[in-house]
């Protein structure tokens, strides 16, 4: 159990997707200007990590390891997870209205988002058991919601504020991730104390 | 003449005018998290380029094969496959370098810089022009990727490619190869490429949503932008 609070709370905090190893960042600065647009994109990319995850681990473990085609990890990875997310889609649009009406249409946006190969290379080189790597996926997935969501604060906070010309627009966005990341990197060192 | 200097234009629009890390703001999580060496950027920056040419030719070359429903899912196939080759060749050649790009040399697949090429670009023209725009663009990223990690490595490290270069008695500034220090480096870089492409008349380098996206054509999020957009006119659009 201790393990995967330690690995729950170094993908949220310590080792946050977004803020510390810099995965997903067009979504981060495109998509967070409005707090419920953030929120859909979060839901559904913590969905479809979880996912790919699920999928993508014993196709690497069963297949690709043990006939030492290691190599084609990036190919089939990118072409299993971008089917995947078109089956998902297909399957809740059909079956599942409601949700597909929440998440639906962030899904294809979601295929070439490097978070999403991100996590599953991340949980390969970490060397994590099946359930880790779920565990992990869906923290890191939370943890790009918390970034997405501290981060539409801070941006709606800045509409009103007067920016110097030279900064306005995207400088002071990245500055304000900037000090935003600050705060992050404040719990850095605390997972290992707490858990271990 | 007239074709040479459109080849020409083709070339050198990657260096300032259309760079794709300072102007098209494509390619952000790499230039982000590599920046923090020097030896890592130049490796990033090649490696990216030659995904990017390769890419780039075999596209153009099928452009006319590849239909036009199916494109985005061939080319990543294709740009995959290149990523494959790169890092089999960097594995092998340059194990160092593997070590110090991780999971960032096979997350060049879903580089924005990559894709966006082929769909703005190496889809539509021919393989000459699709080459030479790969080089162009390669150019401009690994110029601003090295550049960047130049300023963030001396600052934060107080070396330059690994070697010291400030005396022991000066503490470098270690959050600039942190995460923060890459956003603000970033962020301050962008200012100044603002400023220089104002003085030459060019429009501000700027984030619009989704249209920036090399997947916005292909994209389902875009009703919702309108629709959002009709809703209620956003003030900071009006450029």
């Amino acid at each position: 159990m201790k393990i995967f609070m330690f690995i729950i709370f170094t993908g949220l905090l310590t080792e946050n997707f977004v803020l510390a190893k810099f995965l997903g960042i067009c979504p981060f600065l495109g998509v967070s200007k409005k707090l419920n647009t953030a929120m859909g994109m979060s839901a559904a990319v913590i969905f479809v990590m979880v996912l790919s995850t699920a999928v993508t681990y014993p196709i690497n473990e069963k297949l690709l390891v043990k006939y030492n085609m290691e190599y084609l990890q990036t190919i089939v990875f990118i072409l299993v997870i971008a089917a995947l997310v078109q089956l998902v889609e297909t399957v809740l649009k059909k079956y599942m209205k409601p949700l597909y009406n929440a998440l639906g249409i962030y899904l294809p946006l979601i295929t070439t988002n490097c978070a999403v190969l991100g996590v599953v290379f991340l949980n390969l080189e970490k060397n994590f058991t099946y359930t880790q790597s779920l565990v992990n996926s869906f923290g890191a997935g939370v943890g790009f919601m918390l970034a997405m969501f501290m981060f539409a604060g801070v941006r709606e906070r800045m509409e009103s504020c007067d920016i110097p010309k030279g900064l306005q627009g995207l400088p002071i966005t990245l500055i304000s991730a900037s000090l935003t990341s600050v705060s992050f990197l404040g719990f850095g060192g605390i997972a290992e104390r707490l858990f271990k | 003449m007239a074709e040479k200097k459109t080849l020409r234009q083709e070339f050198t629009k990657g260096f300032l005018i259309e760079n794709p890390v300072l102007r098209l703001v494509l390619g952000t999580c790499p230039t982000l998290a590599i920046s923090t060496s020097v030896t890592g950027s130049v490796g990033m920056g090649i490696s990216a380029s030659l995904v990017l040419i390769g890419s780039n030719v075999v596209i153009s070359l099928l452009r006319k094969v590849i239909p036009d429903k199916v494109r985005i899912p061939a080319y990543v196939i294709i740009i995959a496959s290149f990523v494959s080759i790169v890092q089999m060749l960097v594995k092998a050649f340059a194990p160092a370098i593997d070590e110090q790009l991780g999971i960032y040399l096979p997350l060049i697949v879903v580089n924005c810089i990559i894709l966006g090429r082929a769909e703005a670009f190496a889809g539509k023209n021919s393989v000459l022009a699709s080459a030479i725009d790969g080089i162009g663009m390669g150019i401009g990223f690994t110029a601003a990727i090295v550049g960047m990690s130049i300023i963030r490595e001396f600052l934060g490290s107080g070396s330059l490619a690994g070697m010291p270069i400030l005396p022991a008695s000066i503490p470098p500034m270690t959050i600039f190869i942190l995460p923060p220090g890459g956003f603000f480096v970033y962020g301050v870089m962008m200012a100044l490429a603002n400023k220089l492409s104002e003085k030459k008349g060019l429009p501000k380098a700027e984030l619009k949503g989704c249209e920036h996206c090399p997947m916005n054509d292909a994209c389902a999020v875009r009703p919702l932008k309108e629709e959002e957009e009709a809703k209620g006119k956003k003030g900071g659009k009006a450029s």
